[in-house]
């Protein structure tokens, strides 16, 4: 199985920082950006298993705006929401455009780990099914599989 | 509202009552009461003037009758037949059977002779030419005297008629009873102050009145107050007391026939409704007074309870907006300390995270670093588990509604509660209302705020003593009542248990927001909870939760 890419993205520097660095620690794969325009950015070149997304970012795009472009750009990313109590209700709001969950702050490590852990297994059970239904495809209509792969590459 | 206040708008309102409604009371009775003495004065003035008027009448009547009879004996009569005494008897018997009321009668000459008499007294042989009557009768043919003692020495008045017979002359002159006349006049008079009597021209009693005066003797009356026409006047005598005097003339003015009446007799009938009108009145008064103190009492005790209740609730108010206030503050300010922790806690992970490297694991100073890791994140903790529960609390979480029993809530509390409670050697009985609804309410919010209130009560007493849980219903409200029998808490006190951060355990043991965030969820509800309490003896907090019933799936 590939190595997941994780996507932080907080205004909070010290701690995006510190974060992302805990986080390659434990061997995940993970990239921090402080804004959400950055995010989409970054995330129009490469693409990412799971975003973990601040709601509350004043200055630029909030939380549930970028998460809104990010569903356009990558709609498979799973969304891991960071959220103050302020803003639980705008995270439930984010999970109905298809967020994954939201966590509190302050996060505990282990937490986010273990909701990570969830979001990866239900990405990666998602590519898998995607594979087994392209594989199928290739099987039946080799022809038109091939098509989309060239135009995707193009 | 000071009670100053009360007994003052008390007093207005009932001075302003009363004004309004005795006044009127007032000028009615007056007015009713002196048109109607208007009506009876004028009533008993025509009562009387009619019958002085009947009575002058009757009275001229009378006379005519007499002067007539008188005239017809003389015109039927000679001289001759009339000086003869046998005659004279014969015509004064037939005259007295026809009309009576004569005395005597007698003969006179031209010259003033008595010629011929019968009666009861020795006239015969006197001569009148000098008497004034004499020339009357004379000149103008009929005269009715006034009343006199003449010869016989007793008052008496004459009827005389002259007769024209040739050349000669005489006069035929007839004696009227006294006491017959007075009583044809007194027939008059009228209950027991009522007189009749009749007046010559100068005020002489010509009939007996019935008080005082006696006949012959001056009245008290002017007669020149008493006009052609029946005429009424009114006198005071020295006590006050009124007499209407009514007076007619007769035989052509020369008399006046006076009937009076004392007013108050007359009047009797007024008095008695003069008392009755008083009588009504002053019921009426009392009655007024009575019913106006009494509603006006009632009015001022409605308002001081209705205005206390409002102080309540206003004193409610100003409480729940002071909470809501700093539950709005209190939710920025945790909000605020939230990012520096969430940082510290990450900060802290990364130092912990490279500890575990192998050249940190050699430092001999590696146990203490450790140590202080560990104090910080601990503490950490600390602060965002009071964060969180602020945080929780502070914002907006209506209660959902499931069906809910008080009772079996308050028992899995007290379960949850009872190891904690036996370590400290504490007692928690309960005394539950076997009857009470399922209410629509939330379970966990409620179960919270039992926990809270009953974790105080161990926490107050500390340890040995004794919880009394009880449940029932009161009204729309389930009251569920949890006492300890702890140390009380003082009055100052008392009023601050429900702010925020208020405790009075020691410092780090209690964060001081179990009773805000208890009293904030009841209060959402549509509850409240009351605290009693008396410093030695204990302390009560009732909750009141709204008996609200399911709504029927």
């Amino acid at each position: 199985m590939d190595a997941f890419r994780a996507l932080v993205v907080d205004d909070e520097e010290v701690f995006l920082e510190t974060l992302v660095k805990r986080l390659r620690k434990r061997n995940i794969d993970t990239t921090g950006v402080p804004s959400g325009e950055e995010a989409l950015e970054i995330m129009k070149k490469n693409l990412f298993d799971v975003v973990i997304l601040d709601v509350k970012m004043p200055g630029g795009m909030d939380g549930i705006e970028t998460l809104r472009e990010i569903k356009k750009i990558q709609p498979l990313a799973e969304v891991l929401l960071l959220t103050g109590h302020a803003s639980v209700e705008t995270s439930i709001e984010g999970m109905k455009l298809g967020a994954f969950d939201y966590l509190l702050k302050p996060i505990k490590l282990e937490e986010l780990l273990t909701k990570l852990a969830q979001a990866f297994e239900k990405k990666d059970a998602h590519d898998q099914k995607i594979r087994s239904a392209r594989i199928k495809e290739l099987i039946r209509f080799p022809g038109r599989v091939l098509e989309q792969v060239k135009e995707d590459e193009s | 509202m000071k009670t100053s206040l009360y007994k003052n708008l008390q007093r207005k309102i009932i001075i302003i009552t009363l004004l309004v409604s005795l006044a009127p009371l007032i000028v009615l009775g007056a007015t009713i009461y002196y048109q109607f003495a208007r009506m009876y004065g004028e009533k008993i003035e025509e009562q009387i003037t009619y019958r002085a008027t009947a009575q002058a009448e009757a009275v001229e009547l009378f006379l005519k009758e007499r002067t007539a009879i008188l005239c017809a004996m003389a015109d039927t009569h000679t001289f001759n037949d009339m000086t003869d005494e046998k005659n004279l008897a014969r015509i004064f018997e037939v005259m007295n059977a026809r009309a009576g009321a004569f005395v005597d009668l007698g003969v006179i000459s031209n010259s003033g002779q008595h010629l011929a008499y019968v009666g009861p007294y020795d006239l015969k042989g006197l001569n009148y030419y000098q008497h004034p009557w004499f020339d009357e009768v004379m000149s103008k043919g009929v005269y009715i005297s006034n009343v006199y003692m003449g010869y016989r020495q007793l008052p008496h008045f004459i009827i005389a008629v002259r007769r024209q017979e040739g050349l000669n002359s005489w006069i035929l002159r007839a004696t009227i009873d006294p006491d017959i006349f007075e009583e044809i006049v007194r027939s008059a008079q009228v209950g027991k102050t009522g007189d009749a009597y009749i007046l010559d021209q100068k005020g002489v009693c010509q009939t007996r009145p019935r008080f005082n005066e006696e006949i012959l003797t001056q009245s008290h009356l002017d007669t020149r107050l008493f006009g052609t026409r029946t005429t009424v006047i009114e006198e005071k005598n020295a006590e006050g007391e009124k007499t209407l005097y009514a007076g007619s003339r007769l035989k052509d003015g020369k008399w006046l026939l006076v009937i009076s009446q004392e007013v108050a007799e007359e009047m009797s009938g007024l008095f008695a409704t003069r008392i009755a009108e008083i009588v009504i009145i002053v019921c009426g008064f009392l009655a007024i007074i009575l019913a106006t103190v009494f509603t006006t009492r009632m009015i001022i005790k409605r308002l001081r309870e209705t205005d206390s209740r409002m102080n309540e609730l206003n004193a409610q108010l100003i409480q729940s907006d002071k909470l809501a206030a700093l539950g709005k503050m209190a939710a920025g300010v945790a909000h605020e300390i939230n990012n520096p922790l969430a940082v510290i806690i990450q900060v802290t992970g990364w130092m912990e995270d490279l500890l575990y490297e192998e050249e940190f694991q050699k430092s001999h100073n590696y146990e203490e670093y450790k140590q202080g890791i560990k104090n910080i994140e601990d503490h950490v903790e600390r602060a965002r588990k009071v964060v969180h529960n602020m945080l929780g609390y502070a914002r907006k979480m209506e209660p959902r509604l499931e069906d809910v029993d008080v009772n079996s809530t308050l028992k899995q509390t007290i379960d949850l509660l009872k190891n904690h409670a036996i370590t400290n050697n504490i007692e928690i009985t309960t005394a539950l209302s076997d009857d009470l609804p399922i209410i629509a309410s939330d379970q966990s919010q409620l179960q919270q705020v039992f926990l809270n209130l009953i974790t105080n009560a161990i926490d107050a007493i500390g340890s040995e003593g004794l919880i009394e849980v009880t449940s029932g219903q009161v009204d729309s409200f389930i009251n569920v009542d949890i006492t300890d029998n702890g140390p009380g808490i003082p009055e100052d006190k008392q009023k601050k248990v429900f702010d925020p951060f208020f405790t009075t355990k020691e410092t780090g043991e209690g964060t001081g927001l179990g009773l805000w965030v208890s009293y904030d969820i009841i209060a959402k509800m549509g509850g409240s909870i009351r605290i009693k309490s008396e410093v030695g003896k204990g302390t009560t907090f009732t909750v009141a939760v709204p008996a609200v019933i399911p709504e029927k799936k």
